[in-house]
């Protein structure tokens, strides 16, 4: 479904990403993981075209987005749910919900306003709220909720439990349990290693730009060595 | 009382117009982050375009929305021409662009018309006045009023009622993340281009009718007020540039009003220094904005 070939991302001189290459099939939940500053926002970044990569390439199905605009790749059924949610605070949980399908029709947005209300019970009550008032794990859950508003088939989720007490990423944890089973496929960035390995298919371990490691998430979680190494403590827990 | 009344009116008919100035100049920072010092163009060609039509001798009815709709398309035609190609460029480029654009309009003015100012007759009656509990009303104040509150309902209604408005505030608060959303950054910058000529448009008409001259320098005076309204209800906010349009407004009347008339000149002076105090104590402005950091 993705693949990214060879992705070098450049902020001036520096390359914050060096030939990183990846791939998410159909159905997969995949992790990237890695410590600060490994290149993980940054890829996400660019695969949704929020930057220009200089050089590398990323298909998107049959299609080479490399170069596309962000409300060209997300129409092709990619959206970014960005690092620290990003939602709109001024707007409404309501207004931020139809943004995020202002891509649709007014009928299809009614549609999927119901869905992602019925997935997202606490969005339904605050509708008429600022979503600046909304709590952490609210925050979050409208920032996927907006998301979905699209209908994507791959959902990149940028750190979805950066900020969340221990119970709301408990909760983060199950939600991608459920996107999982509605039939998206995700590419999820996470700091707590350990959790995001044991929900994910597969994983990729990125370090100073590249990617490092690679492999089955059972594999990877099995290996105590790449966490000593790459992860670190702080990726023990949640 | 009654003379507090009256200067109220006063303040609130100036207000209006530097509000609806500024609330355009707002929607553009929004979006952009660029002050945008060719706002005043607008009122420079909306006060040509009056002119031109009272010569072939159109009443001020039909001078009206034709003025507001040149004033929206100028300012589309100005996006597309100068701001577009500028587009991500750091902030102070997009300023010297802006810039740019209030020195060539000038000078084209200068150059392919004249430098002096020209004439047109004013409305008569908006002079008139309607005595109210010995207040007495000015009839421009009371349509300026009138007009200003139906042209922020309209506003109102399209920034928080439409996909575009939406979209637009969305953009102004965290442009990547608009993007993200599969809002297209052409057509919201296009949109907001439009909707900031359209309030210039509307603020010069009632410009223009109190003025009652086209020049090549008719946009600088009301350009300058729109920003420092904007300014002093916090850059970027768009109730806070309705709110200083109106403090701006007031200010200015109370102070023509109680200074002593050999001080009434150094009304603008005045008025900055107050400016200058309020940034002491509150940088931000009347009101404070929200905003993310540009990935």
């Amino acid at each position: 479904m993705l693949e990214v070939e060879s992705l070098t991302t450049r902020y001036g001189a520096i390359a914050a990403i060096r030939e990183v290459g990846l791939t998410v099939r159909a159905g997969e939940v995949v992790c990237l993981i890695g410590p600060n500053g490994a290149g993980k926002t940054t890829l996400l970044s660019t695969i949704a075209g929020l930057l220009k990569p200089s050089s590398g390439q990323i298909s998107l199905g049959s299609d080479d987005i490399t170069d596309w605009a962000p409300d060209r790749i997300l129409r092709s059924g990619l959206a970014l749910v960005p690092e620290h949610r990003r939602i709109f605070a001024d707007l409404t949980v309501n207004e931020n919900l139809m943004v995020g399908g202002v891509t649709k029709t007014a009928t299809k947005r009614a549609e999927l306003l119901n869905q992602v209300v019925e997935l997202f019970p606490v969005l339904g009550s605050k509708l008429g709220t600022s979503a600046g008032y909304l709590s952490g794990g609210e925050a979050q859950q409208l920032a996927i909720g907006r998301a979905m508003m699209a209908e994507p088939q791959l959902l990149l989720l940028d750190e979805p439990t950066l900020g969340l007490a221990p119970l709301l990423a408990d909760v983060v944890f199950d939600l991608i349990g459920t996107l999982r089973t509605a039939g998206l496929t995700l590419l999820v960035v996470e700091q707590s290693a350990r959790r995001i390995l044991e929900v994910a298919d597969r994983g990729y371990v990125m370090r100073s730009g590249e990617v490092v490691v690679s492999g089955l998430a059972g594999d990877l979680l099995a290996r105590q060595d790449l966490f000593d190494t790459y992860l670190g403590r702080n990726a023990d827990s949640a | 009382m009654t003379e507090l009344l009256q200067q109220v009116v006063d303040g609130l008919g100036r207000g209006g117009i530097y509000a609806l100035i500024a609330l355009g100049i707002a929607v553009i920072f929004g979006v952009m982050h660029l002050v945008n010092f060719a706002h005043g163009e607008l009122i420079t060609v909306s006060a040509y375009t009056a002119y031109a039509l009272f010569v072939a001798g159109w009443n001020w009815w039909l001078i009206a929305p034709a003025v507001v709709l040149t004033a929206g398309l100028t300012s589309v035609v100005i996006e597309f021409v100068a701001f577009r190609w500028v587009r991500g460029a750091p902030d102070f480029t997009m300023l010297m662009t802006s810039f740019g654009v209030h020195f060539l309009v000038q000078a084209a003015f200068v150059m392919y018309v004249s430098a002096n100012f020209r004439q047109f007759p004013r409305p008569g009656w908006i002079f008139e006045t309607w005595k109210v509990g010995g207040v007495s009303l000015e009839v421009f104040d009371l349509l300026v009023i009138l007009f200003t509150l139906l042209t922020l309902g309209a506003t109102y209604w399209v920034l928080h009622r439409t996909m575009f408005g939406m979209s637009l505030r969305a953009a102004a608060e965290d442009f990547d993340a608009a993007r993200l959303m599969g809002i297209r950054s052409d057509r919201i910058i296009r949109g907001a281009f439009a909707l900031s000529g359209l309030l210039a448009g509307v603020a010069a008409v009632f410009w223009l009718m109190r003025s009652g001259q086209a020049g090549p320098t008719a946009g600088l005076s009301p350009m300058l007020k729109g920003v420092l309204a904007a300014l002093i209800g916090g850059l970027g906010s768009l109730s806070g540039a309705v709110l200083g349009g109106v403090v701006l407004g007031l200010a200015e009347v109370f102070l023509i009003s109680y200074l002593p008339e050999s001080l009434v000149g150094l009304t603008d002076g005045i008025v900055f220094l107050f400016i200058a105090l309020l940034f002491v104590f509150r940088p931000q402005g009347l009101i404070t904005v929200r905003r993310a950091e540009r990935v």
